[in-house]
């Protein structure tokens, strides 16, 4: 069989999209840093950073949409299937860990408070009134847990044939996931404590913001697979995109209910309630 | 399932009819999709990283030579202007220290072990065609070029004294917040960002690689130690980078966001930075030195011609060292002020690790023992690399030590040890693996005499360079400044011939690779006889562009 492919790998040809992506994201690094420092750098930083970020967005799509062109030619065989599922659960743990250094500062923060003059002691920090636990944060909650079931019900209407099923499990966990946004960005427009000046809202805002950010990209995720599902990509024996976005949605689930158990309802205890 | 798989055979077997047929030289080098050619890329921006960082180091050697600025002054005027301060010469000093760091870590060690050799073999030593994902094989590679060119650029942007971030490689706060104004710390950051996400991607194209394309009949417990290694590795990079990746952030956010989480004036905890930097640091360490245990178990077996001793040992000592690797992380704190509890913690976990080192050394050995022994280029090195790995272990056991650590933090000993371990460590591990599969890269052999001659000068330099630290570290002398008392000049000097002792083997180094390169004996398949059993010696040198059309089978 000397010459002739003689197995189930994907043997890829050359791409572009590596290199083009890599220059990308210097240029998005190289506009992030003049965006910060205007006056050693010169201006314009915030164009260049967000003509960076378009060549890096355009990666993700033409790369993305050359992995689905080939999953449609058949180059997916089971085998690089498995791949694809080793390299998305890969792609989470790292997430978790990532997640581990923003719990690290905040139980940092909360366990040990520095004795200082700002902080004396206390976690929150001095001066800090929290948000009430048990109303929007509960609500949020309530809402991604909510979208956790809704994803799981397209996930099986899926296997099951049933493409309505699908999409109907498809749009109403976009639409959960897109109250959720909204609802966390009302928030922290009427948060009681700002950005930064203290690490218990240094901790809050860095650690809910990563995860918000993760709810949006994990939304936009189930957007491109909702267009799928409607140009009828998927079937109940390959569906891996599917799945991909699923088992990213409720790590992101999981994220909250820690954020939510240890930040708003732990983290608040004792504390002054905003409003209450 | 099985049926589609065969249909998918007869679609696409016209896509590779000539496993020999490579891309045109754009396509080919800048959208790779080829394991072995990423490979040579990365061994390629390990020599140049390399070259630069090394150099580096000399500027630090003859700044050092005597008591007293030097030269500092004057590159100073050359990087800042005419009108440098003696606190912008200082601060230059600094930013040596960082790049020589960042740079011999992130752009010349890993590279070459996981990018360069991981790349090359542990596909072809589990009987795979390619890595599991080959396109994001080359974005791990694109990405170091950016990560590379910023930590490079911010050389010349303002830092806070002078231009460059001189916050050492461990950037802590609040030297790399408030105490370094300007973006040229923003551009170090950013350029670790970066090749953290090229490593991250790395590591999960390792690990899916290794756990599911193996050929027919290698099971785990036959894979090649090389294989381990990087398998290890891999679950390290993966798990510690990304909370260097949130600690670097913190960094960014403090520096340019108003937050104030190593703030201590805002209520924050510069200590938290070092905790979540060591908690990705330490293993960062191992993550430079598996590979090249892994390599020399290689070379150690092929001129043996023996397996190796103990080898599942060999392999759980290395996922020992892993594991343990993450639980040991503020032995790099001794001197924080933390509880005699912690530190007693801490030392004990540490010294632990010293017994998977020893089973790897000691089974090195009895591999060796009664063993056929050819004292071929890559044998050497990896000889040298016992001995001298040896030396750093011992050292790092005495600073392992709580106590101990407490006179010796921050003093040349450290020094002395971590470069033991990495520069005589990592480093003959490199030019061992180097060697070792030259003929299989290239196709051609290298020059047996001059690859001697380059191990004898550079071992001889570099323990000039690094033996004599210990003295300096025993006697005091606190790392990272360019100036000492007249007490420390006589081993500062014999440090200062060891590098160039040391750079004159390099010499010979760039004299054997491009001599072999272009005028080497052709290479066999073979070139080391019986004792070369890994699946890479059964292929041609340089092997197919696409190897195992035909998976091969392990019995």
């Amino acid at each position: 069989m000397a010459g002739a492919k003689n197995h189930d790998y994907h043997i890829l040809p050359p791409s572009i999209w590596p290199f083009f992506g890599s220059m990308s994201a210097l240029v998005m690094a190289l506009g992030a840093i003049m965006w910060m420092h205007p006056d050693a750098m010169g201006p314009g930083g915030g164009w260049i950073f967000l003509l960076g970020l378009g060549g890096v967005l355009f990666t993700f799509f033409s790369w993305w949409g050359n992995v689905i062109a080939e999953a449609h030619a058949g180059d997916h065989t089971p085998v690089v299937q498995l791949h694809l599922r080793y390299g998305m659960i890969l792609f989470i743990a790292s997430e978790v860990m990532f997640f581990v250094g923003w719990f690290w500062a905040f139980f940092d923060f909360a366990l040990f408070p520095s004795a200082l003059a700002p902080i004396e002691g206390l976690f929150p920090s001095k001066g800090v009134e929290v948000m009430n636990a048990f109303e929007l944060p509960l609500l949020n909650t309530l809402i991604l847990l909510c979208s956790g079931t809704t994803v799981t019900w397209a996930h099986h209407a899926l296997i099951h044939g049933d493409r309505d099923g699908l999409i109907k499990g498809l749009w109403c966990t976009i639409i959960l996931g897109a109250i959720f946004s909204c609802i966390q960005a009302y928030e922290y427009a009427h948060a009681p404590f700002d950005f930064g000046g203290n690490p218990y809202s240094s901790a809050f805002y860095m650690a809910t913001g990563f995860h918000g950010f993760h709810v949006l990209v994990g939304t936009i995720f189930l957007i491109v697979n909702l267009v799928r599902a409607y140009k009828g990509h998927f079937t109940p024996r390959q569906h891996f995109g599917f799945e991909a976005a699923a088992w990213y949605w409720h790590f992101v689930d999981v994220v909250w209910l820690f954020l939510f158990v240890a930040i708003y309802v732990w983290g608040g205890w004792g504390a002054p309630v905003h409003g209450g | 399932m099985t049926t589609i798989t065969a249909d998918h055979h007869g679609d696409h077997a016209h896509d590779h009819h000539d496993a020999d047929h490579k891309p045109a030289f754009f396509q080919r080098w800048f959208m790779s999709t080829n394991h072995k050619d990423i490979g040579t890329l990365y061994l390629i921006f390990a020599i140049v990283a390399g070259i630069i960082g090394g150099g580096i180091s000399g500027l630090m050697r003859a700044e050092l030579a005597h008591p007293g600025i030097q030269y500092l002054h004057t590159w100073a005027m050359f990087m800042d202007g005419p009108e440098a301060t003696l606190d912008q010469a200082y601060h230059l000093w600094n930013v040596l220290i960082t790049a020589h760091g960042l740079i011999m870590v992130f752009f010349m060690v890993m590279p070459a072990m996981i990018g360069g050799f991981g790349n090359w073999f542990v596909p072809i030593m589990i009987g795979a065609p390619d890595m599991a994902f080959p396109r994001m094989n080359n974005v791990s590679f694109w990405l170091l070029i950016p990560a590379f060119a910023l930590l490079l650029g911010s050389t010349f942007v303002p830092g806070g004294t002078g231009n460059g971030a001189g916050t050492g490689w461990t950037v802590y706060a609040p030297l790399s917040t408030s105490g370094s104004a300007g973006p040229a710390v923003d551009m170090a950051i950013l350029s670790l960002h970066i090749a953290g996400a090229s490593s991250i991607l790395g590591a999960i194209n390792f690990i899916t690689t290794i756990l599911n394309m193996r050929a027919p009949g290698m099971t785990l417990h036959k894979m090649p130690l090389f294989v381990w290694s990087v398998l290890v590795t891999a679950f390290l990079l993966l798990l510690a980078l990304p909370v260097l990746a949130a600690a670097i952030t913190m960094l960014l956010t403090d520096r340019n966001f108003g937050t104030t989480f190593y703030d201590a004036a805002g209520g924050g905890d510069p200590e938290l930075y070092q905790h979540l930097f060591w908690f990705f640091g330490h293993p960062e360490v191992y993550i430079m030195i598996l590979p090249g245990f892994g390599i020399i178990s290689q070379i150690v077996s092929t001129f043996s011609r023996k397996p190796v001793f103990g080898y599942l040992g060999m392999a759980y000592a290395m996922v020992a060292i892993g594991v343990v690797g993450f639980v040991v992380w503020a032995h790099h704190m001794f001197t924080t002020g933390m509880s005699v509890n912690v530190k007693m913690y801490f030392t004990a976990a540490t010294m632990v690790i010293a017994v998977p080192t020893g089973i790897k050394i000691f089974s090195w050995i009895a591999t060796i023992w009664g063993g056929s022994i050819s004292f071929k280029t890559p044998m050497v090195w990896a000889l040298g690399f016992i001995f001298l790995f040896t030396v750093g272990g011992v050292t790092g056991v005495v600073l392992a030590n709580g106590g101990v650590d407490d006179v010796l933090h921050d003093t040349y000993y450290v020094v002395a040890h971590f470069h033991y371990v990495l520069s005589l460590g990592a480093v003959f591990g490199l030019f061992a693996g180097f060697y070792y599969w030259f003929p299989k890269m290239s196709g051609r052999m290298y020059n047996e005499f001059l690859g001697h001659l380059h191990f004898w000068v550079f071992f001889a330099g570099v323990n000039m360079l690094f033996f004599p630290m210990h003295f300096l570290g025993l006697s005091g002398m606190p790392r990272r400044y360019p100036d000492y008392p007249a007490a420390f000049e006589h081993w500062n000097w014999v440090a200062t011939m060891g590098y160039m002792v040391m750079a004159s083997g390099m010499v010979i180094f760039f004299i054997n690779l491009i001599w072999s390169l272009a005028a080497g004996r052709k290479a066999e398949g073979n070139p080391w006889g019986e004792g070369a059993t890994t699946l890479e010696w059964t292929l041609s040198s340089p092997p197919p562009f696409h190897q195992f059309e035909t998976l091969p089978v392990v019995d």
